[in-house]
């Protein structure tokens, strides 16, 4: 049920990426590009998502549990730290760079061209360089991340 | 911008609020994306983000099955620049715990103060790199 759960709201998300033109990264630059003929739709996208958001996560998260889970995977995270300023200014980088973000990304399976060949291995390879440079940075937890991505997921993404 | 363009963004991003309120009633899940590539990357649990980006894949091939239009290749972008951006997205966004989804839709959602440093940060950052790109290099 998890599973069928899973699949539908990821057909629903991905949905709804292509419907607001998320999944064009020309439409995303024309958004980030206030210095050009500014297209100011994107804002109508994150107002619709995070209006939705606001409002049901209040409701939600006053449950005792998920309906179909024993309990709320939430990021226990509440620092304003350092990585999470870096980390989303690197990733503005790139998006401001490219027009596109991880689910658009994935989203460029649906109808593939020149770009996903480049950008998807491209991106996953940052991951793996997160992960290598993390480890290498704290080596007393070596052996802990793929135990710790279990138990405790990371905030989101 | 007309109105179909504003009626699609609004029932776009209502729909992704709408995907990421229905993960987190029944699965009790954040729906972050970063996360979600990260967990098919190193976590043993493979099945529900594999099920996740599958579910994305379909929803936006629906999309362009009922004739709405694809996204077009850029033919003079520069492939090095492509593959640098989409290192520093993947590494970035691991290093935040979250990109546009997890922390602009769903932190937002949770009135999460990192969550909006996070989307202030790669939002700004964003606006001024495409400055950048676009109109001191030139490159579009």
């Amino acid at each position: 049920m998890n599973n069928l759960v899973t699949l539908i709201v990821g057909l629903i998300f991905g949905f709804g990426l292509a419907l607001a033109g998320m999944t064009h990264p020309q439409k995303v630059l024309g958004f980030l590009d206030i210095a050009g003929q500014w297209d100011p739709s994107l804002l109508f996208v994150l107002g619709g998502a995070v209006g939705v958001t606001v409002i049901s996560f209040r409701f939600i998260l006053k449950l005792k549990k998920p309906l179909l889970a024993p309990g709320f995977l939430l990021s226990n995270l509440h620092d304003i730290d350092k990585p999470l300023v870096v980390g989303s200014a690197l990733f503005g980088i790139g998006w401001g760079i490219s027009g596109y973000c991880p689910g658009p990304a994935i989203a460029l399976f649906a109808a593939p061209n020149w770009e996903l060949w480049v950008f998807f291995p491209a991106l996953l390879l940052g991951y793996v360089l997160q992960r290598v440079w993390e480890v290498r940075r704290r080596p007393a937890v070596t052996t802990a991340p793929a135990v710790k991505l279990d138990s405790e997921p990371p905030a989101c993404g | 911008m007309d109105t179909q363009t504003i009626i699609n963004s609004l029932a776009g991003g209502l729909l992704i609020g709408s995907a990421a309120s229905l993960l987190l009633w029944l699965n009790g899940r954040i729906a972050g994306i970063s996360s979600i590539i990260a967990n098919l990357l190193f976590s043993k649990s493979h099945l529900w983000p594999l099920l996740f980006a599958l579910g994305i894949v379909g929803g936006a091939a629906l999309f362009y099955a009922l004739g709405g239009s694809t996204p077009t290749p850029r033919a003079d972008f520069p492939a090095w620049l492509l593959a640098l951006a989409a290192v520093l997205i993947g590494f970035g966004t691991a290093m935040a715990h979250g990109c546009t989804s997890g922390h602009g839709v769903c932190g937002l959602g949770r009135l999460s103060l990192r969550s909006l440093v996070a989307t202030v940060t790669f939002l700004s950052v964003g606006l001024l790199t495409t400055f950048v790109v676009r109109h001191v290099f030139g490159v579009m």
